[in-house]
């Protein structure tokens, strides 16, 4: 387990050395500036129409949930763009020849990797939630529900994408594995609006149509479990939006995206372990 | 296999320990990836490779086992003495023992005033020279070389060859793949050519070969009679002026003919036997268009 530490700690510094990383960290932080202005703005409108305090304090929370939707976008596109090539692209490249040759095992090199994007992956989800929290706190005043929990879900959807991009990786192109992985995650999303559309218009087929694109590629389900957890009961009471939901997904899904993780990591293992260098 | 490609076939060949071993053949003959499969790599659809004794696929051996790929690229993010330290890691060195080899190896590969460089402002040739290092950090008991010499320059190409004597001086077996001929007869000690997948010949380059030689001499008062005398050993003999080319069946007569020519009162200045260069034995084994 050892040469799968050194791996996680080598990627973990990798990623911090890549344009790509850096650029989201200003993406995420010209986010937060920009969130920040629109929720003064938003309160000082507040004020001036001199709103009930309980539903300013809805808006603003309405407000946040917007916050943490564009994190999630933020974080995945981030998960994606950084790890798409560190399988496809070395093994095209030649370096893992000598790493691979070294006395390590292939799973503990991809598992390595794995958690050295886990790693990054977690510290980026804080940051920006943190962010996100402590805009709301100190300018609008409010504080989400069970930010943890959220923050947590958000992190699972960016594991999930991060595992499917390494089992791609064992496989593809860079180029290749980008486009399909980006492809899962638009269908998981196109599902997830088609299952909101059905829950409020109270047709089945949609609702099935929508929940079978979340087996296939239950992301975006995590996300609006997320949403869920996070959001405030006015919000909730908005049924449908895309920040707020009209069918929430349930446990089980949870358990089935958990489930979905662990068989795509040992599934990226064993596609690696298979193949030639 | 590679596809319906057939890449390397009946395969059959034995590296003695501590010796520096060529491996020779056209482009495509399946040398990298014979070197793949004894390295795991590659999986062989059938047959078996043993590599210090051992399943090839053997992840412990690996810890006794250097290689040193074509064309060497690693992560250009790290410094020359960070990648060191990485592989000396991934091979269980502790750190203590890392802080000694680390520059002694940078030193022996020229490397020791680029120790804190990036791989990206590395020219091809100091690529070279750090994946050689990095293939010897754990002082392997083998040592595979595919192409080392690959864009160096003369003074890196010397260098190739002083750290290879240096490793079967330490009494390491080194796999050395190379198209530079003239590379592998001042390196090795015995050499196998393949050509599309299979062993077609191999030769000691030790040894001195008794098969037919020639000759070139150069000497003065070498009279008629002398030059006929010579027929006793030699198929052809030529006078043109001061130089005598001759031919022999065999490279053991080769003091008889000195010794006549100078007992029958023949100024000797140069005797040089014309050996079959490696390059010549090369084209003679696999045909002037390489097998292609």
């Amino acid at each position: 387990m050892m040469g799968a530490w050194i791996m996680a700690g080598v990627t973990f510094r990798e990623a911090g050395r890549k344009k790509i990383l850096w650029t989201a960290v200003l993406a995420g932080s010209a986010f937060l500036a920009l969130f920040g202005t629109g929720m003064h703005f938003q309160l000082k409108d507040i004020t001036r129409h001199s709103l009930p305090p309980f539903i300013r304090y809805q808006l603003e929370a309405a407000m946040l949930q917007v916050g943490f939707y564009a994190v999630d976008l933020l974080a995945v596109v981030m998960t994606i763009l950084t790890s798409v090539d560190t399988l496809s692209g070395e093994m095209a490249s030649g370096t893992i020849q000598a790493i691979a040759t070294k006395p390590i095992s292939r799973w503990q090199i991809l598992l390595g990797k794995w958690m050295g994007f886990a790693g990054m992956v977690a510290a980026y989800v804080a940051a920006m939630f943190g962010g996100v929290t402590a805009v709301g706190y100190f300018i609008g005043g409010v504080l989400p529900q069970h930010t943890i929990s959220g923050a947590l879900l958000v992190f699972l959807e960016c594991l999930l994408v991060l595992t499917v991009t390494f089992v791609c990786g064992t496989r593809f192109s860079t180029l290749t594995n980008g486009v399909i992985v980006l492809g899962f995650h638009g269908l998981a999303f196109i599902g997830g609006w088609i299952e909101q559309i059905g829950a409020m218009t109270d047709s089945p087929r949609l609702v099935t149509v929508g929940v079978v694109s979340s087996l296939i590629m239950p992301t975006e389900s995590i996300w609006r479990r997320a949403s869920f957890e996070m959001q405030s009961s006015f919000t909730r009471s908005l049924q449908f939006s895309p920040f707020s939901n009209a069918s929430a997904p349930s446990v089980a899904m949870l358990g089935y995206a958990v489930v979905y993780l662990l068989v795509a990591l040992i599934v990226a293992i064993y596609l690696f372990q298979q193949r030639d260098l | 296999m590679f596809g319906t490609k057939v890449a390397v076939s009946n395969l059959s060949l034995t590296v003695r320990r501590g010796e520096v071993f060529g491996f020779l053949g056209p482009n495509g003959a399946g040398k990298s990836t014979s070197i793949k499969m004894l390295l795991g790599l590659v999986k062989p659809s059938s047959g078996q490779a043993f590599v210090l004794g051992v399943p090839s696929d053997d992840i412990d051996v690996r810890a006794k086992i250097g290689f040193l790929p074509e064309d060497f690229r690693f992560y250009t993010w790290l410094t020359a003495s960070e990648l060191l330290k990485l592989h000396g890691r991934l091979c269980g060195m502790p750190a203590s023992l890392l802080r000694e080899r680390v520059p002694a190896l940078l030193d022996l590969v020229g490397l020791s005033p680029h120790r804190e460089k990036r791989l990206r402002d590395f020219s091809k040739g100091m690529l070279q020279r750090i994946g050689l290092a990095q293939a010897l950090i754990h002082e392997p008991q083998l040592i595979f070389l595919d192409e080392p010499t690959s864009g160096l320059d003369p003074m890196g190409r010397r260098l190739v060859r002083d750290v290879i004597r240096v490793q079967r001086d330490r009494g390491a077996t080194v796999f050395l793949n190379s198209h530079i001929l003239s590379e592998i007869e001042i390196t090795c000690d015995r050499v196998v050519f393949i050509k599309e997948g299979e062993v077609v010949a191999s030769r000691d380059l030790r040894a001195y070969p008794d098969a037919e030689v020639g000759v070139v001499a150069r000497a003065r008062n070498l009279s008629a009679q002398t030059i006929a005398g010579l027929s006793q050993w030699s198929t052809s003999a030529r006078l043109d002026g001061e130089r005598l080319t001759l031919t022999t069946h065999s490279a053991s007569v080769l003091p008889d003919i000195l010794r006549y020519l100078t007992a029958s009162g023949s100024d000797i200045f140069e005797f040089t036997p014309q050996r079959l260069s490696l390059e010549d034995l090369f084209l003679k084994i696999m045909g002037e268009d390489g097998g292609l």
